[in-house]
């Protein structure tokens, strides 16, 4: 005990000593929920849209500006030809070009389809499914507005639609993307501070010769891992409660749930991040070998977590390498406390994956280190 | 106090040491002498527990496994071990309170140390501050702080300027006095001469366990001493009853096969090859003429 308390002691004065990095630790999350927060938007909308108008009718204009009070797409260019559409979209300068028939008027009014291409930018896919979805909502809306007034001329009747699908977004109604990020971003910075953190610290000691030194004394192994643990838990809670600060005054952020389960559950979080630093220091010689391998979990944290990009969508395969991440986890544990307010009753698998993550990852460091050099 | 039995050690395809066995008593001051690479690091790592031996047996105060007695041992590495960013003081606290001492022992303790080791002026500074002999110095205090019965220090002095050398010594000596076992690491001559006993080391290999005066008395040849501006002596002397030279600037150590009428052969060698000579005597060997005849043996 007395060994582990020395060592803390010595951890504490280095971090003190160590300005920069202390500062870095905290500014670093600031300055990240910021850029990110307000420059990520997963709602594409104002794209830049050419249209070619051949029809150049009522109907035609009307349906213009059906699409551009969807909030998807600005008209800001014109063309003339099929030539003028290409270009544009070839430069990037458009990103939707609409091109409308010259007989658009005259199908609709004898009962015909009326055609409309919509060519969309596809090289960008979060700009392309959200052009089509809009355009395709538009063109319903368009067509049963137009088969009710027919149905309504025939029969002299006023009908009401047969479906009525109502949407409602729960957790996050007005599709606030700095919700679903701030909490995303959160994890991201928590995995990325304590990964590199740890496994750094140990390689560091043996770098420096260090190491020599504490394997002559009774400092026991666990007890190193421990002494290099327990001071960077505390660096993470500062690190979370700036990132929550962040959110909640700048961005709004409700918290729905109980903060003290967020804590507690952040805590567990923040050790499977460090123990995995730790893993990574005991197999890496030098702070460089540390590093590459530190970003070898960076990388897959930030595409495979589901903090990117929905993990329904992955393959089979990596959505199982996606469980071996313990961001996945704390991922849905903070969209779960924050944004739905649920409990533990719903999220214990989350946890009970991150108290396995630790156990077996903190094992194999114990036996990994050995105490040896050689 | 110390036994190894056969002792060796290889690192994937090199022999570090090879099939060594010595016996180190309490109160011993224990030189390990040998040039880089000799295997003397490897020696003191295996005795204090950081590495494990390949093969052979050894006991250090009675313990197969030195993990079990690490609170009785005492080590300075060959490369400085603290932390640069830990002042003195915090550095001797940090090491001593690791062996479990209590912080009342641990103040007592640490001032005298300190003024022991005549760091007490700088125990605000820095360790990275430090200049080499103050860091080996320190090094030092901080393993005394759990007054260790057995002391390993590996090449304490590489690196470190003549005063610093001799009052490092002095402490040794003092330590010793004090009844601390001493195993200490060398590649220094004439600090091999301060042991009480001597293990020459040589590819892995100890050549030979002896006092300095034992090892001097033992050697086979004679010295004599030749001072002389001539710059070619080797050349000039080829073939003739000396078996050796060994230059110190312009002095030379020629060795001769120990024949009773040795200064009579050598001064004719001389004469006959027209060397202006300063001075030729006969002298003692220093150990760098045994360990040169030694190290020559075994290759």
């Amino acid at each position: 005990m007395n060994r582990l308390k020395a060592l803390l002691i010595k951890e504490f004065i280095q971090m003190r000593r160590d300005r920069l990095t202390f500062v870095m630790m905290i500014v670093f999350p600031i300055l990240q929920l910021l850029v990110f927060g307000f420059a990520i938007n997963t709602d594409v909308k104002h794209l830049p849209t050419i249209v070619f108008d051949q029809a150049l009718s009522q109907d035609s204009r009307d349906f213009q500006a059906s699409l551009a009070a969807s909030g998807y797409f600005d008209f800001i260019y014109t063309g003339n030809n099929y030539q003028q559409v290409t270009d544009n979209l070839q430069s990037g300068r458009a990103k939707v070009g609409i091109i409308i028939p010259p007989d658009f008027s005259e199908n609709i009014k004898h009962g015909h389809s009326s055609t409309v291409q919509v060519i969309v930018d596809a090289s960008d896919s979060m700009t392309a499914s959200s052009a089509i979805s809009a355009a395709q909502m538009v063109g319903q809306l368009k067509s049963q507005e137009v088969l009710l007034n027919r149905l309504r001329g025939y029969s002299g009747k006023s009908f009401d639609m047969p479906y009525d699908v109502r949407i409602r977004p729960w957790y996050n109604p007005d599709f606030v993307s700095a919700f679903y990020m701030v909490p995303g971003i959160l994890g991201i910075i928590l995995t990325m501070t304590m990964v590199m953190i740890t496994s750094m610290a140990i390689v560091r000691e043996q770098e420096h010769g260090t190491l020599e030194q504490l394997i002559v004394t009774p400092l026991k192994t666990h007890e190193l891992i421990l002494g290099k643990i327990i001071p960077y838990v505390f660096v993470g809670y500062a690190q979370a409660t700036v990132a929550l600060l962040v959110g909640i005054l700048v961005f709004d952020l409700p918290i729905k749930g109980s903060l003290g389960l967020l804590y507690g559950l952040t805590s567990l979080f923040i050790i499977a991040s460090l123990s995995l630093g730790v893993l990574i220091s005991t197999l890496s010689k030098t702070q460089m070998q540390a590093m590459q391998m530190s970003f070898f979990i960076f990388l897959p944290s930030i595409l495979l977590s589901g903090f990117m990009f929905p993990r329904e969508a992955m393959p089979l395969v990596f959505n199982w390498l996606g469980n071996l991440l313990p961001l996945t986890f704390y991922l849905q544990i903070l969209r779960g406390i924050i944004l739905k307010g649920v409990g533990l009753s719903v999220l214990w698998t989350q946890v009970l994956a991150l108290i396995v993550f630790i156990s077996v990852v903190l094992t194999i460091s114990i036996i990994k280190f050995q105490k040896k050099i050689a | 106090m110390i036994t190894m039995d056969n002792v060796t050690k290889t690192f994937d395809h090199t022999i570090a040491v090879n099939g060594v066995s010595l016996n180190i008593k309490a109160g011993e001051i224990f030189g390990l002498v040998g040039p880089d690479g000799a295997g003397k690091t490897t020696i003191i790592r295996m005795l204090t527990g950081i590495l494990t031996p390949t093969s052979g047996e050894l006991s250090v105060l009675g313990a197969t496994n030195p993990e079990k007695v690490k609170h009785r041992l005492g080590y300075v590495p060959q490369r400085f071990s603290l932390y640069g960013d830990l002042t003195v003081m915090e550095n001797i606290r940090f090491i001593g309170s690791l062996y479990g001492e209590t912080t009342k022992k641990i103040n007592m303790l640490a001032t005298q140390i300190l003024d022991f080791s005549k760091l007490l002026p700088f125990k605000d500074r820095y360790a990275a501050n430090l200049s080499g002999g103050m860091k080996q110095k320190l090094a030092l205090a901080a393993g005394l702080m759990h007054r260790p019965t057995l002391f390993f220090l590996d090449e304490p002095t590489t690196g470190v300027d003549p005063v610093s050398r001799r009052e490092f010594w002095q402490m040794l000596y003092q330590l010793n006095k004090d009844g601390t076992t001493i195993v200490v690491s060398t590649p220094y001559m004439d600090e091999a001469d301060l042991c009480t006993k001597i293990a020459f080391m040589h590819n892995g290999r100890l050549v030979s366990c002896a006092p300095p005066e034992e090892l001097r008395q033992s050697y086979p040849y004679k010295v004599f001493e030749l001072c002389t501006p001539d710059r070619n002596i080797k050349t000039r002397l080829g073939a003739s009853v000396i078996l050796d030279i060994n230059s110190f600037g312009e002095k030379y150590h020629l060795i001769t096969a120990n024949i009773p009428n040795a200064i009579t052969e050598v001064t004719d060698a001389i004469t006959t090859a027209t060397i202006p000579i300063t001075a030729l005597n006969e002298i003692s060997p220093t150990l760098e003429d045994v360990f040169v005849a030694l190290a020559s043996e075994v290759n």
